[in-house]
Formats: C-alpha cells, sequence, structure tokens
C-alpha cells in the first residue's frame, strides 16, 4: 500500500505542474477560486469562451483526454495518470464541467456503438472542446423511471423521424451534438422497445427551451423535437437495444459525477475557522466540532473510496456499482452543510449576495443547488435501489409494469 | 499510488478467516456470555500458534514482524468473528505501549511473551464514571508501589501484566505492573466477553514505563495507534452485521414476498453499506499511516475510528431491525453485535471524543 507518488508519478506530476504554470488562464484563477456553486462567474468574462479556449490550448499541448485513445484526441495515459492531471489542474478544472457531460459519457458511448469513420469525425473535436455535446435522456414522464420515455422514433426510409420532448438537458444551448434515447416499438415491454442516436442539434425541428430553476440559474433545457430527421446510420447499437447502450452512459455517468465531488466541507471549515458565534469562535464549540468531524470522515471516506477505484483501474478492474454512493453521500452532506452553516450566522445567513455574505455565498448557492445534486443523475433513492440490488443482492421491488407493452402500462395523468 | 493490501497480507487474513470461521462460531461467544470461561482458550491458543499475536512484533522480539498492514487484516477478521480473546488489550494497547515507551530491558522481558500469546497484557486508566480527563487519575505510583483503583480495565479478569496510567511526583506516567497480586472483580459490561474488571492495586509492586515521560501524551499516541486497529474490527464486525441482515431480508417472507424486496428496509440497508464502505476506506488509509508512522497518523487515525465507530453502531442496530421481534431475543444472535459495537466504541474514549481529535488534528487550511 503506497499513497505518495513513485518516481515516474512525480516527474509526471512536475511536469503537468511546470506546464499549468506557464499556461493556465491565471486571470480567471480568482474568480473561479470564489465562484458560487452551481454556475461559473467570472467576473465580465465570458464562461464559454475562456471554457472552450482551455481546453483548446490543453488539447494543442497533449492534455485533453489524457485517457482516451491517441487515435481520438487522447493520450493513452494510464487512470493514475488522469486523476494526477485533474489534481493539478484545480480550480481550472472547474472551466471543464461544460465538457464533462459529453466527454465523461457521450464519449463512452460513442467509443462503444458508433462506427470507426464516425469516432475520426467527432471523438477529436469533443475532446479539444470545438464540439459541445449533451445528453437526451429523461423526459417529463420518464426521470427515475427513465425506460419508461415516450420520445418516438419512427423509420422513413433511410431516415428515423423524431417527435417528442426531452428535459433536463444540460447546455443543450451550447451544444453541436447529443446523444438521444427512443422509443421504436411500443408494443413490446418498455426496455425492449428502445433505440439509441446520435444527431445534429442545429437539425431542423429541434427547439431548446432554458429552463428557470428553483435557485434561479438556467442551466438546463427542455428540448423539443418536431419531426426531426436523423440518419439511420447515426443509430448506437441495434434497434430495441437502447436500454443496453444507455447503461453504457449512465454507468459512466456515475463515475463522471462521483470523480469531482463537492461535499462543502473545506467552505464549512473556512466559515467556522473564522466566525464568532455565542460561545466564541465557532471552531471550538462542541456542537460544531461533532458534525464537522462527521462531516470530514465522510468527505474523506469519499476521497478514500474514490482513490481505491482509482487503483482497481489501475489494475485493469472495472469499477462496480458501489461507486454509486459517491453522489449519494456527497448530495445530502452538502445540503446539511450549508443549512448549518446558515444556521451559524442568524438571519445573516439568508444573504445570497456574494459581495456581502461570508465565503462569496458560495454556502447559500449550495443550499439552494443542493436539492439538485440529490436529484440529477439518479436520485438518492434510486441510488439506494441500485445499492441494495446490485451490490447487496436483494431481490426487486415488485413492479406493476413488469412484462407488460409499453402502450398498456398505467400512466395516470 | 496502490491503495489495496498486498497478496501476500491477503493471504495470511485468509488463513485467519478459515481458522476463525472453522474454531470461533456464535458458540464460542456463547460459552464466554453464558458459561463460566473469560475467554475462549482454544481460541486464543490456536492464534498463538498461526503467530497471530506477534504479527507486528519485531522479530528481535520475538515476533513475526509481518507489519501493521498484516495485523490491520488480522483484526479486521477478529471483529468478524466476535473473538472471545484478549487480543485487543494484549496487543492493541499493551504491546503498544510496551514498544513505544518502554525500556529495553522491558521490550526483552515482556514482548516475546506477549508475542506468543503466553502472556495477556492491557492498559488500565479509567477510574470515575464518565469520560476520562488527566484530573480523574488518582491511582499513585511511588517507591515502586501502586496504590488505587481502576474501575473499568478491559480483559483485567485474565490479564498477566497491566500498563497503568498513574501519578506520580512528576506528573501522570504510564507504569508497568504484573498482575499476580492485585484484587480483580469482574464488572458486569454490554458486552461480557470483554473480561473486564475492576483492579485493585495496594502497594501492588510496578516500574515505571521506560523513561520518565508524560503518561497522558504517550497514552494519547498509544490510543492514535490502537485506534487504527480497533477501527478495522468495527469494520469486520458491521460488515457481518449487514450480511447477517441481508442473509435475513432474502429468506423472510411478508405480505407474501420476501422483506428484503421492500423499499423501507432496502434503503436502510443500502445506508448501512454506505456507512461501511466509508469506514472501509478510512480504515485502508489509516492502515498507511499506521504502517509508515507518517505525519497525518493523528488525523488518519481519528477518521478511522469516528467512521468505522458509526458503522459498526449503525449495522449492529439496523440488523436488529431488519430481523423485526426476533432480532430481540437472546437466542437469535443479533445482539452479540449490538454488544461489542457499542463496548468497542467506548474502550479508547467514546465517539465524542473521538469527534474532538479529529477536529483538532485538522490542517488549517482544510
Amino acid at each position: 500500500m503506497e499513497f505518495n507518488d513513485t518516481k515516474e508519478e512525480a516527474a509526471f506530476r512536475g511536469e503537468i505542474r511546470t506546464w499549468i504554470d506557464n499556461n493556465a488562464p491565471d486571470y480567471l484563477f480568482e474568480p473561479l477560486s470564489t465562484s458560487g456553486f452551481g454556475s461559473i462567474q467570472l467576473d465580465g468574462f465570458d464562461p464559454m469562451a475562456e471554457a472552450k479556449q482551455w481546453q483548446k490550448t490543453k488539447a494543442e499541448a497533449g492534455w485533453a483526454c489524457l485517457q482516451w485513445p491517441k487515435d481520438y484526441g487522447g493520450q493513452g495515459a494510464s487512470p493514475i495518470e488522469s486523476v494526477i492531471w485533474n489534481q493539478e489542474e484545480g480550480v481550472y478544472g472547474q472551466l471543464s464541467r461544460m465538457f464533462i457531460i459529453g466527454q465523461g459519457m457521450c464519449a463512452p458511448t460513442m467509443m462503444t456503438f458508433a462506427s470507426e469513420d464516425q469516432k475520426q469525425r467527432y471523438l477529436p473535436k469533443l475532446a479539444s472542446g470545438e464540439e459541445v455535446w449533451c445528453q437526451l435522456f429523461s423526459e417529463p414522464h420518464s426521470g427515475s423511471d427513465l425506460a419508461g420515455l415516450r420520445t418516438r422514433a419512427e423509420k422513413d426510409g433511410d431516415d428515423w423521424v423524431i417527435n417528442g420532448q426531452k428535459i433536463w438537458t444540460s447546455g443543450a444551448q451550447h451544444s453541436e451534438f447529443g446523444i438521444l434515447i427512443t422509443r421504436t416499438d411500443p408494443e413490446v415491454p418498455k426496455h425492449r422497445g428502445l433505440t439509441m442516436f446520435f444527431l445534429d442539434m442545429k437539425s431542423a425541428g429541434v427547439d431548446i427551451r432554458p429552463i428557470k430553476q428553483a435557485n434561479g440559474d438556467s442551466g438546463f433545457n427542455e428540448v423539443y423535437f418536431d419531426n426531426v430527421r436523423i440518419p439511420d446510420a447515426q443509430r448506437l447499437g441495434g434497434v430495441g437495444e437502447g436500454w443496453k447502450v444507455s447503461l453504457t452512459t449512465l454507468m459512466n455517468e456515475r463515475l463522471a459525477i462521483g470523480g469531482s465531488i463537492t461535499t462543502g466541507f473545506p467552505e464549512i471549515k473556512e466559515l467556522v475557522d473564522q466566525l464568532r458565534i455565542a460561545s466564541g469562535t465557532a471552531i471550538n464549540d462542541p456542537a460544531v466540532r461533532s458534525k464537522l468531524a462527521d462531516w470530514y470522515a465522510k468527505s474523506s471516506g469519499l476521497k478514500n473510496t474514490a482513490a481505491r477505484a482509482i487503483s482497481a483501474l489501475s489494475k485493469g478492474e472495472v469499477p462496480g456499482p458501489e461507486n454509486s454512493i459517491g453522489k449519494l453521500v456527497a448530495g445530502g452532506m452538502m445540503q446539511d452543510i450549508a443549512k448549518f452553516s446558515l444556521d451559524l450566522q442568524g438571519l445573516s445567513g439568508a444573504i445570497v449576495d456574494p459581495e456581502i455574505a461570508a465565503g462569496s455565498a458560495r454556502l447559500q448557492a449550495m443550499l439552494m443547488r443542493s436539492p439538485a445534486v440529490r436529484i440529477e443523475g439518479g436520485t438518492d433513492q434510486i441510488l439506494r435501489n441500485i445499492i441494495s440490488e446490485r451490490v447487496l443482492g436483494l431481490p426487486e421491488d415488485m413492479r406493476a409494469d413488469k412484462g407488460m407493452p409499453f402502450n398498456k402500462i398505467p400512466v395516470g395523468n | 499510488m496502490n491503495f489495496d493490501f498486498s497478496d501476500d497480507d491477503k493471504m495470511v487474513q485468509d488463513q485467519i478467516n478459515r481458522f476463525l470461521r472453522d474454531n470461533c462460531g456464535f458458540d464460542e461467544f456463547r460459552s464466554v456470555l453464558e458459561g463460566d470461561a473469560t475467554y475462549s482458550d482454544s481460541v486464543w491458543r490456536g492464534l498463538s500458534e498461526m503467530g497471530v499475536q506477534g504479527t507486528a512484533i519485531p522479530s528481535a522480539y520475538g515476533g513475526v514482524e509481518a507489519g501493521y498492514l498484516s495485523l490491520c487484516l488480522a483484526a479486521r477478521e477478529l471483529g468478524a468473528h466476535l473473538a472471545p480473546v484478549p487480543f485487543s488489550s494484549s496487543i492493541y494497547l499493551a504491546v503498544e505501549a510496551i514498544q513505544r515507551t518502554g525500556s529495553e530491558v522491558q521490550k526483552e522481558e515482556w514482548l516475546p511473551k506477549l508475542a506468543s500469546g503466553q502472556v495477556i497484557g492491557t492498559l488500565a486508566v479509567t477510574e470515575t464514571l464518565q469520560e476520562q480527563v488527566p484530573e480523574d487519575i488518582t491511582t499513585t505510583f511511588a517507591k515502586g508501589k501502586l496504590n488505587g483503583i481502576k474501575l473499568v480495565v478491559p480483559h483485567g479478569l485474565m490479564a498477566d501484566v497491566a500498563v497503568v496510567l498513574a501519578r506520580t511526583s512528576d506528573g501522570l506516567s504510564l507504569v508497568l505492573a504484573p498482575l499476580s497480586d492485585v484484587m480483580r472483580k469482574s464488572i458486569d459490561t454490554v458486552d461480557p466477553t470483554m473480561g473486564s474488571a475492576t483492579i485493585t492495586f495496594k502497594d501492588a509492586p510496578a516500574e515505571l514505563l521506560g523513561e520518565s515521560h508524560d503518561g497522558w501524551s504517550a497514552m494519547s499516541a498509544v490510543y492514535n495507534r490502537a485506534a487504527v486497529l480497533f477501527a478495522f474490527e468495527q469494520l469486520g464486525g458491521a460488515e457481518r452485521a449487514l450480511d447477517m441482515a441481508v442473509g435475513y431480508a432474502k429468506e423472510r417472507f411478508a405480505f407474501g414476498r420476501p422483506i428484503g424486496s421492500f423499499q423501507a428496509l432496502k434503503h436502510m440497508m443500502a445506508d448501512m453499506y454506505v456507512a461501511l464502505k466509508l469506514a472501509e476506506s478510512n480504515c485502508y488509509y489509516a492502515a498507511w499511516a499506521l504502517q509508515n508512522d507518517a505525519d497525518e497518523l493523528a488525523l488518519a487515525a481519528a477518521t478511522a475510528r469516528v467512521s468505522a465507530t458509526q458503522a459498526f453502531q449503525l449495522c449492529s442496530r439496523d440488523n436488529i431491525q431488519v430481523h423485526g421481534g426476533m432480532g430481540f431475543t437472546w437466542e437469535y444472535d443479533c445482539h452479540l453485535y449490538y454488544r461489542r459495537s457499542n463496548y468497542l466504541a467506548l474502550v479508547l474514549g467514546g465517539l465524542t471524543t473521538w469527534e474532538d481529535k479529529l477536529v483538532s488534528a485538522l490542517p488549517d487550511a482544510a
């Protein structure tokens, strides 16, 4: 067992550090460090333009999507090397958030199911940030029950014609392409009638409308499809095999989200080190210490669990569904930390103006954003189902629609 | 970076697991809980024959010198099988205290006997009915004699030698005392298999452990090391308690279906798994810090201790809940884990104390 770098790892880390010192947009260091959680504010700079520029700089120097094969824009690096990169990229890594869905979820799906020509055409531009991708999965009537989705794809010559609506699509307004799961056969049980595609988001009939979220931001969109035509060549996997294809994406989603986890611990530690409460400095209060210890133990547990997953990856093992714990633990913890941090500040804790509130109001932003963390990419409840069924081997819950043709399933309203 | 135990360490763990599986079932625990035995002599001797007590003791002192990573895995197995033997007191506490603070002569005299299991050791601290602070210690050591009462000493019932926290003319010190001529009385605790005793020292012969030192800090240093090993015992116990709950939930039917298909129970067990996994990863990191005597040890040990205590208490508690009424019978084994988890949670000081230590060990800019 060894946590320190090997000689090679230390050398690699040194190389990255030097390159980042010489090339990173250091004028963004300050705004990125204090930027509100859930959305990036860059003091007048355009976040998308800056993100694309940084990604391009990295790609040209060979630092983008390190672990991808060289042919597709990566360097064929080991999992450990890409972890070292992420550690050293530090605060600038936030700029890569715009590309997480595309690089972390769409790309693995493309690598597994697209043709060689398509991989050559799309993956390098996805790696370099020149083209942004999104994932069109959730629908107004199918969130946790994703396989109940209704967006139709009907064959017409060499094309498929798409009609329906997706929702909660992150970054659709910035995306050139997307992967899309549709229903191609409503007469078979729900998991068997699905088919996956990728499409050009500028196709005729695609209408993107931002959703105003409960926290006031608009990171997600509704996407409407009105007779959108997709060539059959852009089908990923067989007709009726979309569910299997989606599992590749979703497992990577949990890894991608689990990999860069925000818990709120550093923020509350910084707060209680300074904050004065009735009993003195907050960090010296026994009730504060007890909670702080619990949260540190959890966030450290997540960090060490991730390190074990990387260790397993580097030995060629496949990380399993046990990695579902990351988001489950972090989401609830962030919400609790945010609530307690505000509580310690009395009514002043309610102030959300980053110019006035302690810690640039990051904890207030976490309070308002954390409900979504506990829903997106698998709700807390779905994650507990996954853990109990796939890790612990407990029996499936009774399903009222089991084996029923999709078009016979009761829908309520 | 390599965040895993070596194949050699895992092989030794597997041997210990097989030995305990075959020789240390719940009946061993019950023979102590319900019978006259104070610990399982056969299990203790079996472990001795395998050299488990000497795992991390240097070969110069009669040990196997296989290192702390291996000892951590042994602890996990002992915890999983609820082994009713004085291993933790003898090895994690007495041996660590003697190794860290003892003189060369003391090490040569005691470590080989502790390593072979021929002698059982313990650490005697607690004197009053609350979490101990230095002021609570009134046992005195002067002119080679110990005087005072230690209220609850783990495995004090069968220990041959104790490291005793006592007041000297210099303040607190650790003192080494053979227990041949002391008065000991069994004291009932939540886990009767931990051999707890009240020990009365009346002009009992003893000697200072090593050179003059600050006894409270020396004890805290031993606690930090022992916390990692206890955390592995807690981890082993938590895992078995969860396995037991899962096994029962698959077989027990209610409302015409296995109770393990109800989300109310599945989600409870998922939370048990989460607590276990977090504790396990923190324990792995702490094992590395212990093996390498790393600067991070104080923080890593407190972190492992806090999360392993939480995990074992949660898993043993909710294992009873999954079992329903049967889980609260004497006959079912759920209470064995519940008992052990609640004793181990207190043995180095309670959760609140460790939470406080954890926060004290946090770097300023965490």
